[in-house]
């Protein structure tokens, strides 16, 4: 338990910024999990993720797959927060896209 | 003609039964506390024996008294088995009585064989496939004393087998018919007069000594998959599997490989299999374990028919309560039998899928890690296109037609293609990924010395890979560098994953060789558990109606 947290930080802007409505808090930090809190920000338009993780030297791959999000997404106005319990890449992909669906939900 | 004897082999049989005679109480039936003695009295060293070790069933007792006998009478001994999957099997090898080893798989004991290899305890022969090994029974790999286990037994020879047959006949029958000693435990022996075995399975002619073992044979639950542990992104995976796969080839006949991949495809088609339209359309029949996590998608109606290698723990009742479906002989309990079911599985199907470790930059995949020796068992015998196929069906032809390269040695002369998927989450358990420039295999064959590594399905057999990503069908490709395009495109974040050229990827998805989820129309997000048909072990028991009856490390309500 006593394992150093790392605390990664990146930053993204979509072409066109699309904003949320409504903050979101998904998913929770079993192992192999993660959880996700998506805050609505005024960022000018920029996405900021904060990724709290025991795992290091996967700041590369972290920044593609929240890249590609962002890519995929169009999200902007967003401050994220992840809090990492050894997710693979895909995880984070699917619990990334499984509260945008719940973002979507929402607003319907 | 000229004096040579040409029945050697059966006067030698007969001074070894001969010899053993004074051991033996009524009919064939010897005392558990004599067996050592009998085991010196008919092996010879250096001799070839095989002993009944499957991928479920465990000739435990006789494993344990030959690992006793005087290794001044009994040494260097050739073992020809199946399965190494005991420490007790290591044993004979701890000790000198045993030297040299060809086998099919070793599951757990991997490391322990690999670790001997290096210390010379083992001399290894080969690591085969089921299928290949039993058929080196029957030319150079004949045993000449074949310890078997068996439910049930009578002092005439006569063994019931059941539910986990497995190996055991092949095995009696190689060595039985080149003059050979078989030897039985049972875990109930019956006079056979007054009381009889459930269902001959293998005729007392062919069996010289019978032992009550002090207790039942271990068997191993090999192939339970507790739904509860299936995690989205295998739902995903299998998502992505039926629709692209199974629904695009009308697959009907098929294997499925161990483990979650393949336990999540199952849970899925009473649901999102039913939503694709496919119930009746594909999964019809299987060679395949009985499966606990395919009771949903039975009862549901999908499948018509499973033949099976083996029995597996716990769904003995359920088998028998669905003659319709199960090969169940006149008393009512299913047979297996890993020589018919391998061989159905070569020749008879038309998928093979299932799970994989490690897949180099060309496709080559294996199972195989650094320090383990364990072989394949049966799998590169289904994961592989057989050759001698020619009857037709509709998902081998279409393969077939999309097969790129045959047009290159066949002309414009049709040929069809088993498909063969390996599916591989591009990261494992801690952060190991799938897709690497060198396969661990070649660090084994290096440290154990052997003269291949251990390949459990090769490049050119694998038509699909799939992961998270998508597919990357590898038959459809035009060349070594395509394939290889091919799979970084579905390789996501692994080191080969990130060398794709995004154009290249680009134009592999318009020819269709890559497909992602999006191109599939798949909703990554809607990848949960919500979609699975069981949630856990005790949904399996509830949708059986209570005939599966899981083993304890699985009963956890």
């Amino acid at each position: 338990m006593a394992k150093q947290l790392l605390k990664l930080n990146f930053e993204f802007k979509a072409e066109q910024p699309m904003p949320i409505k409504e903050s979101l808090h998904y998913g929770v930090v079993g192992s192999g999990d993660m959880e996700v809190i998506i805050e609505k920000k005024d960022l000018a338009g920029k996405a900021k993720f904060q990724v709290v993780t025991p795992v290091v030297g996967y700041d590369q791959v972290w920044e593609k797959v929240l890249g590609r999000f962002i890519d995929e997404s169009n999200l902007g106005n967003i401050s994220v927060e992840i809090n990492d319990n050894n997710a693979t890449p895909e995880v984070v992909s699917i619990r990334l896209r499984q509260a945008l669906a719940e973002l979507a939900a929402m607003k319907a | 003609m000229n004096g040579k004897k040409w029945d050697t082999r059966r006067t030698d049989y007969l001074e070894r039964i001969n010899a053993a005679k004074p051991l033996v109480k009524t009919g064939k039936e010897v005392a558990a506390s004599d067996v050592v003695k009998l085991l010196e009295t008919v092996i010879r060293p250096g001799e070839k024996v095989n002993l009944e070790g499957n991928n479920q069933k465990q000739a435990d007792f006789l494993a344990e008294c030959l690992s006793k006998v005087n290794k001044e009478k009994v040494y260097d001994l050739h073992m020809v088995q199946s399965a190494l999957a005991l420490p007790v099997f290591l044993e004979v090898f701890e000790k000198g009585i045993a030297k040299k080893l060809d086998f099919a798989y070793s599951g757990p004991m991997g490391g322990k064989i690999a670790e001997f290899i290096d210390q010379g305890k083992v001399q290894l022969g080969a690591i085969h496939t089921y299928l290949e090994l039993f058929a080196r029974y029957f030319t150079d790999l004949t045993p000449k004393v074949c310890m078997v286990c068996a439910y049930e037994g009578d002092r005439f020879g006569n063994l019931y087998t059941g539910f986990n047959t497995e190996d055991t006949p092949i095995q009696i029958e190689a060595t039985k018919f080149s003059n050979g000693i078989v030897i039985a435990q049972v875990n109930k022996l019956y006079d056979g007069v007054d009381n009889k075995i459930k269902r001959v399975d293998i005729p007392g002619d062919w069996v010289d000594f019978v032992i009550e073992s002090p207790k039942p044979f271990y068997l191993e639950p090999l192939f339970t998959r507790d739904p509860a542990l299936i995690t989205d992104a295998q739902i995903l995976m299998a998502m992505i599997a039926l629709k692209g796969i199974y629904a695009k080839y009308n697959v009907q006949r098929l294997n499925h490989g161990i483990g979650f991949y393949t336990a999540a495809i199952e849970l899925l088609l009473p649901t999102y299999g039913k939503e694709l339209g496919l119930k009746g359309k594909i999964c019809k029949h299987f060679v395949l374990n009985p499966h606990p996590t395919l009771i949903p998608a039975i009862e549901d109606g999908w499948v018509e028919s499973i033949h099976s290698f083996g029995g597996e723990l716990g769904m003995q009742k359920y088998c028998q309560a669905r003659p319709d479906i199960f090969f169940i002989g006149p008393d009512g309990t299913m047979r297996s039998n890993r020589a018919y079911c391998q061989t159905a599985g070569h020749y008879a199907i038309d998928m093979f899928i299932g799970g994989t470790l490690q897949i180099d930059r060309y496709g080559n995949s294996t199972t195989a890690t650094a320090t383990r020796v364990a072989g394949f068992g049966g799998a590169p015998n289904m994961g592989c296109d057989s050759k001698g196929r020619r009857h037709i069906t509709e998902a081998w032809m279409r393969c077939g037609d999309e097969f790129t390269a045959q047009k290159s040695f066949l002309g414009n002369q049709r040929r069809g293609k088993r498909l063969v998927v390996q599916m591989a989450e591009t990261f494992l358990e801690k952060m190991a990924p799938a897709f690497v420039d060198e396969l661990d295999a070649e660090k084994l064959a290096k440290k154990a010395n052997l003269e291949l590594p251990p390949i459990m399905v090769y490049a050119d057999d694998i038509t699909h890979i799939i992961t998270e990503e998508g597919i990357a069908s590898m038959h459809m490709c035009e060349s070594l560098k395509e394939r290889e395009d091919a799979i970084r495109g579905v390789a996501g974040y692994t080191k080969i994953g990130l060398e794709a050229d995004p154009k290249v990827t680009g134009q592999l998805r318009k020819k269709g060789v890559i497909q992602t989820p999006e191109d599939l129309g798949i909703d990554r997000a809607k990848a949960n558990r919500s979609l699975l048909a069981a949630k856990n072990v005790k949904d399996l028991v509830e949708i059986s109606g209570g005939l599966y009856d899981p083993p304890g490390k699985f009963h956890n309500w």
